[in-house]
């Protein structure tokens, strides 16, 4: 045996692939991006990048029926988009295993908001594991493929943030991981009362899912990944001062604060083991439930009368440290001593130095536009030196709240509201909006900042960047046969050089005078992407195809 | 070593701590002792603070060190090893390159900031960029100020060489322990000196 470092992110994927997995996909978006990155490559697998997340939960489950085991992985924010798919394939069951793993943003350290998808667990009835560190990142995912065939119901892995990033210790044999190949054979067996979800079909799964809910609930209260530590040397008859449920990265915190106190840790958090939970309650003074974000488990237990301390003494908001940790269990630790006093410089974070794409962002603050943004690096646009964002909500919402806001404005305003999008945003969920608009007659100018990849998760390709997972060569979205096939009006369309400050200004002013939809492209590799094509020798070939749509694409120009 | 040793490592987006910490963490583990790292990818690499937790010991629970009680804080920047000065325990070590990196709309950094580290850190290495600009390639400044903070660290020179041989990207492992090989030396030397002055 030897030990090696693993990420919270690698440990799943190696966990997945030694489970025999032989479909991962996904969506990028911190902090679950690493997970399929590690996977990609791994022999017996095929991994891709999915154009968004609703996309990667149905290919899943298309896959898993299939009988392959298959792993979706997304951002919490991420499942917002897959629920369609999820609360019905709850319904479906899966034939071989699913898992799909939420990471959770506590603390919104890269998110738009702090959700806590446990409830997501809840809501579509659906069992979620949730893991404190590498090693058990890694057994756990094994687990959640496990549940899911013996379950027939698609598998939650819930990560947050803290354990995606965090590196621990793992144990792999000396001849390194093994992989042992799923129990299924592969083939779709046609079962249309369990697959084809019409109303008639769909109200007995709703039933199946009770059923099988009820065999979850008794099968967690032996299930390996919940256990209760008891200090050494306690009677078995003895009654603790204190001791604490918890699960994850907060059990570290409780495990480092609070050695040797009795903790219930779950590692199944949905649904909840409900006599190990007395059990264990019956034998502590006083009960602790250290949990971040929502009251999940404090409520249930609350429900089920079991007396309990959370959210009175932690706090609901943020992510938990050691520190908040052992306040709240009224263990505190000595507190810092060290005083600066000089004032800290604030350092944020910014568009790169030499991004391609700041002039766009100094161009609509100078011409006034109310600009409607979007998620990726350009939310960027809204801090100083740009201060040109007025609304961001999620992913692809610059193009239809632009729209939104341009039915109610008043004279003054119309005409004056540009929607600003990135490549992969707009592959993910822009081209929609785009449609909608066009479709239904509106007006608006809207902006796709092309940088050539996915940077804000690290370079990850997309539908329009010329590539696939892994840099394989594949078709790049072709913005004039889209905007063909859409009726966008000739003259409609106009690509620019973002190093071009004057086509730029010249291009968003002659624009601004046309009514309609209009579709200005940006074109600008990223940098950092630049960097890794010229490694690659690809730099001179994609900035030679970038350059050939600008010329085709005159500002006022009619499509070739 | 029953005690968990904690060091933080701090810096901006594009310096090089993710690499630093990660070979500071196998290093460590390379020594036979539980370890755990921890850091925020994301928003950071644009130009924002980075920073990583790195833990070992016989027995680490928590990825995450508490506030107040890091040993040895190894900063990239000036003004960086002052944000985090409040999380070392009293009697810390530090080292930090003197090479500012001023945020955007910052003109420049307060007088005395030097002094203000030196009360915050009795014990403290400073590495001047004039010491390591001609000898030091950019590309492994990272590797360079982790030798620096290796005089503070209870770790083999050896577990750090076999790190570097291990996680350096292709072709840079030599430059890399030279670099590392070079902060040592540069820190030695002032803590020496400090001592004769003293």
């Amino acid at each position: 045996m030897r030990t090696r470092l693993l990420s919270g992110n690698e440990a799943v994927a190696l966990g997945a692939w030694e489970a025999g997995v032989v479909v991962g996909c996904g969506y990028p978006g911190t902090p679950s991006t690493e997970i399929l990155e590690a996977l990609a490559g791994k022999p017996g697998v095929y991994t891709e990048w999915s154009v968004n997340e609703k996309v990667a939960l149905e290919v899943g489950v298309g896959a898993a029926l299939a009988g392959g085991r298959t792993l979706v992985t997304m951002k919490h924010v991420g499942v917002n988009v897959a629920a369609d798919p999820l609360f019905t394939a709850s319904y479906t069951g899966v034939r071989a295993g699913l898992v799909i793993v939420t990471a959770d943003d506590p603390e919104l350290h890269s998110s738009q908001n702090e959700q806590d998808n446990r409830n997501y667990a809840i809501a579509a009835k659906v069992p979620m594991l949730e893991p404190a560190d590498s090693q058990e990142a890694r057994e756990f995912t094994r687990m959640a493929f496990e549940l899911s065939e013996e379950f027939d119901t698609p598998v939650f892995l819930r990560l947050t943030t803290r354990l995606s990033h965090s590196k621990s210790l793992i144990t792999v044999s000396a001849d390194g991981p093994q992989r042992t190949e799923a129990p299924l054979a592969a083939g779709f067996e046609p079962n249309p009362r369990k697959y084809v979800m019409i109303p008639g079909h769909a109200r007995a799964r709703r039933v199946a899912v009770e059923e099988r809910t009820l065999r979850l609930r008794s099968a967690v209260e032996t299930h390996p990944a919940n256990r209760i530590e008891w200090p050494e040397g306690l009677a078995t008859d003895a009654v603790a001062e204190f001791g604490v449920i918890t699960s994850g990265i907060p059990y570290s915190y409780v495990a480092e604060v609070a050695a040797g106190a009795p903790v219930l840790k779950l590692g199944v958090v949905h649904p909840l083991p409900r006599s190990l939970v007395t059990e264990f309650a019956a034998r502590v003074k006083r009960l602790y439930v250290v949990e971040e974000l929502d009251p999940v488990i404090e409520t249930q237990l609350k429900a089920w009368g079991v007396d309990c301390i959370g959210r009175e003494a932690f706090p609901g908001i943020g992510e938990f440290t050691p520190t908040i940790v052992a306040d709240g269990l009224g263990l505190p630790l000595p507190k810092p001593t060290v005083a600066p006093q000089l004032e800290v410089a604030v350092r944020r974070p910014g568009l790169c130095p030499g991004c391609p794409h700041d002039h766009v962002f100094t161009e609509l603050n100078r011409l006034g536009f109310i600009v409607s943004g979007d998620i990726g690096c350009y939310s960027l646009g809204v801090l100083p030196p740009y201060n040109a964002m007025d609304t961001l909500l999620d992913m692809g919402a610059s193009l239809t709240m632009a729209q939104g806001m341009d039915l109610v404005v008043p004279e003054a305003q119309r005409g004056r509201i540009a929607a600003v999008i990135g490549d992969s945003t707009f592959a993910h969920s822009g081209i929609t909006g785009l449609l909608n608009a066009v479709w239904n007659g509106r007006d608006g100018l809207y902006i796709v900042l092309d940088n050539g990849t996915t940077a804000m998760t690290g370079m990850q390709p997309n539908p329009l960047s010329g590539e696939r997972m892994g840099r394989a060569d594949a078709p790049a979205l072709d913005y004039e046969s889209l905007a063909k096939a859409i009726h966008l009006p000739d003259g409609h369309l106009a690509m620019v050089d973002a190093y071009d400050t004057t086509a730029i200004s010249e291009a968003i002013e002659h624009l601004s005078e046309l009514t309609g939809v209009r579709l200005l492209v940006v074109l600008g590799l990223c940098l950092i992407e630049g960097q890794k094509l010229k490694r690659i020798e690809k730099l001179d070939l994609k900035k030679t195809v970038r350059r050939e749509l600008v010329r085709n694409h005159p500002v006022g120009g009619a499509h070739v | 070593m029953s005690e968990v040793f904690n060091v933080l490592l701090v810096g901006v987006g594009g310096q090089g701590i993710v690499l630093s910490s990660d070979i500071l963490a196998e290093a460590a583990a390379l020594s036979g002792l539980d370890v755990k790292k921890s850091e925020i990818h994301g928003m950071s690499r644009r130009g924002g603070p980075v920073f990583s937790h790195v833990r070992f010991g016989t027995r680490v629970h928590s990825p995450v060190i508490p506030n107040g009680a890091v040993d040895v804080i190894l900063a990239m920047e000036p003004m960086e090893l002052l944000r985090w000065a409040s999380w070392a325990r009293p009697g810390a070590a530090a080292c930090y390159l003197d090479a500012p990196i001023l945020p955007v709309g910052v003109d420049g950094y307060p007088e005395g900031l030097d002094d203000e580290l030196g009360r915050l850190f009795p014990r403290l290495v400073r590495i001047r960029l004039a010491e390591i600009r001609r000898s030091v390639p950019l590309k492994v400044r990272n590797t360079a100020l982790l030798g620096a903070a290796s005089v503070f660290l209870p770790l083999a020179g050896e577990s750090f060489a076999a790190a570097i041989s291990a996680l350096a990207p292709r072709g840079s492992a030599q430059a890399n322990q030279e670099a590392f090989d070079t902060g040592r030396a540069r820190a030695e030397a002032q803590l020496k000196e400090s001592t004769n002055v003293e």
